[in-house]
């Protein structure tokens, strides 16, 4: 129970912060969707890292780990940090400064702009709505089954909620865990617009990233003593002189590590590679699009740019670590302690459930029910800035831009508001049905808005552009995209890499490359043979040339 | 000063694919750091670091002054 009260009252405290952003609300548009461009480095930095760094940062981090070993680090984590700062300093400061200069709010008006073309935004609309949707879904169904697994047990005896597992077993059920999750997020995105968004990150961000340190150190501690005293008891090491310190537990911990979770051995070097690419990804996110807008001024993107790599590191090393500790568990044999968790109906580890796990059977309920706040703030921090960027769009790209008459300040507020509602209802509609593929979308996801980022990086960057080689760059994208996502039997073959046969030797390589490939080729090619952008279209996108 | 900064970027770049490590991080081969590192997990959180103090450089040497000011935001057509 102790658990429940601590998330309960994290969740009443983001929507007090929520509530008294909206005092602070101004009315007008541009104020509830990018906060009048008033977000100084610090709040920017906290809201682009939070918004970023998803459930996945520290479930999935210690998930993938626990499976893949520590090359997952590499893989995932240092990866982003090279190139997310990229994608903000060769894109975000760029494109911030030809939205403020034109009134951009969204990517699409920016690139109906640049492109000279209306239809470009019919284009584009559909598929980054779709590739939202789902990431949407992965954050609201994980945050049901965090705040169920956490609260286990608290409604003992109580029938309804009961389970046929105990990890889950009266604990709250996943659909009240994600509709209150819902709610809570959009009360105060409602209310606070990206004001209290940002607000509302910034508070998760550091929830998350000193909850993650403190889970590390308390873990630590507790899985080193157990590993102590069971090969104490099979007299594998000899019983340590004094009190054994934290460090002797990192040593004793990262000593009994197995090879193939220390080292690289089992993974891929070619798809490590190409999974470089992935990161791209947050060039085209049409939710940092929107943050980008919110910053005060060009500056505003330093602190980001330079403090990004150090934060994803912060909050993944301990992580990463936690995960592949968790392989010692099933080694623990002489100290009875209950098996990890099984993905249902087999024998198979629940990769995911191993921190939450391990952490409810190792420490404290106010440990568990902190760290269980601080996943929901990693799972927050992403759907606030999604539910609003979707919301966004529509109102702007869709109602606003095809109305005769434009809507006033005080009305596309209200739409956006609207359809922010209409969005977290569809979403948490679609999280209730049961199919655990879902998450197995993310790297769908992240690959297709990175086969786009040839598009963004082209339409800052270089005159020749043309209409048509973006139509086909997004096409090309969207073509091989649909293509391999059915190859990989939409997303249930989760290991789905593309073979190339070199010389005899057959390399494994992600399907984002040829995404990648195809989109930058059709973007190329097509512009070089097609008719160039207009004059004044280039005036306002490009200084003159000398 | 510039093409030092980009050129550490994409040497960030090249020396992430660290293959010299692919094999190497149990207490056995004796590549954990300060003793219980796997040196994979250590060598990529340098490269964190690493990537931090290139980013520093490139906003004190390449950064694009003239987007300080940017003009006043007008509306732009629904």
């Amino acid at each position: 129970m102790t658990e429940l009260w601590i998330i309960s009252g994290y969740l009443l405290l983001l929507l007090g912060l929520g509530l008294f952003a909206s005092r602070f609300f101004s009315g007008s548009k541009s104020d509830y969707q990018v906060a009048s461009h008033s977000i100084g480095p610090f709040l920017l930095l906290m809201s682009l890292f939070g918004t970023t760094m998803t459930a996945f940062a520290l479930v999935g981090s210690s998930g993938e780990a626990f499976k893949e070993g520590v090359g997952v680090y590499g893989m995932l984590a240092s990866s982003s940090g090279i190139i997310h700062s990229l994608c903000f300093f060769l894109i975000g400061v760029k494109v911030w400064a030809l939205a403020r200069r034109h009134g951009y709010t969204t990517q699409i008006q920016f690139f109906r702009d640049r492109l000279a073309s209306d239809k470009i935004g019919l284009a584009l609309f559909p598929i980054l709505v779709g590739l939202v949707i789902p990431y949407l879904l992965i954050g609201v169904m994980a945050s049901g089954t965090v705040i169920q697994g956490m609260t286990a047990g608290a409604f003992e005896g109580f029938e309804p909620f009961r389970t046929g597992s105990p990890g889950t077993s009266f604990g709250v059920p996943k659909w009240i865990g994600s509709l209150v999750v819902c709610l809570v997020v959009l009360t105060y995105v409602f209310f606070g617009g990206m004001r209290g968004t940002a607000w509302a990150n910034a508070l998760q961000t550091t929830v998350f990233m000193v909850l993650g340190v403190v889970t590390f150190v308390v873990i630590a501690n507790e899985l080193g003593d157990r590993v102590y005293q069971d090969r104490l008891a099979k007299e594998a090491i000899a019983a340590a002189e004094g009190e054994r310190t934290f460090f002797d537990n990192l040593a004793l911990l990262g000593g009994e590590l197995p090879e193939a979770r220390a080292t690289r051995s089992e993974m891929s070097f070619t798809k490590f590679v190409t999974y470089m690419l992935i990161p791209f990804s947050v060039g085209m996110f049409p939710h940092l699009f929107q943050h980008w807008m919110t910053a005060k001024s060009a500056g505003s993107f330093k602190l980001p740019v330079v403090a990004h790599p150090v934060f994803i590191m912060i909050v993944w090393v301990p992580c990463v670590l936690v995960g592949v500790w968790a392989t010692l568990w099933p080694t623990l044999d002489t100290l009875s302690l209950p098996p990890l968790p099984k993905l249902p109906d087999s024998e198979v580890v629940n990769a995911n459930a191993v921190l939450t796990f391990i952490v409810k059977k190792l420490t404290s309920p106010v440990l568990g029910g902190f760290l269980a706040a601080g996943i929901l703030a990693a799972i927050m921090s992403s759907l606030d800035s999604q539910f609003l960027s979707i919301g966004t769009m529509f109102s702007t790209d869709i109602v606003n831009h095809y109305r005769r008459e434009p809507l006033s300040d005080r009305g596309q507020v209200l739409a956006t508001r609207a359809f922010v509602i209409g969005v977290v209802a569809l979403v948490y509609f679609l999280s209730l049905g049961n199919y655990t593929s879902v998450f197995a979308l993310a790297v769908w996801c992240f690959s297709g808005f990175s086969s786009l980022f040839p598009l963004v990086f082209a339409a800052v960057y270089w005159r020749g552009l043309s209409k048509a080689g973006a139509y086909a760059s997004v096409l090309a994208a969207a073509g091989t995209w649909a293509y391999l996502f059915a190859q990989s039997g939409y997303g249930k073959n989760r290991t789905y890499a593309l073979e190339l046969a070199i010389a005899g030797e057959t390399y494994e390589v992600m399907p984002v490359a040829a995404m990648f490939l195809a989109s930058t080729l059709a973007l190329f090619l097509v512009s070089l043979i097609t008719p160039k952008p207009s004059e004044a279209t280039l005036a306002k996108f490009f200084a003159e040339r000398d | 000063m510039q093409k030092l900064v980009w050129a550490l970027v994409v040497l960030l770049v090249i020396v992430h694919q660290d293959f010299w490590f692919w094999d190497v991080g149990t207490a056995e081969d004796g590549w954990l750091v300060f003793g219980f590192m796997p040196v994979g997990l250590f060598f990529h959180a340098c490269i964190s670091v690493a990537a931090s103090v290139t980013w520093f450089l490139a906003t004190k040497h390449c950064w694009p002054a003239e987007l300080e000011s940017a003009p006043p935001q007008k509306e732009a057509a629904p």
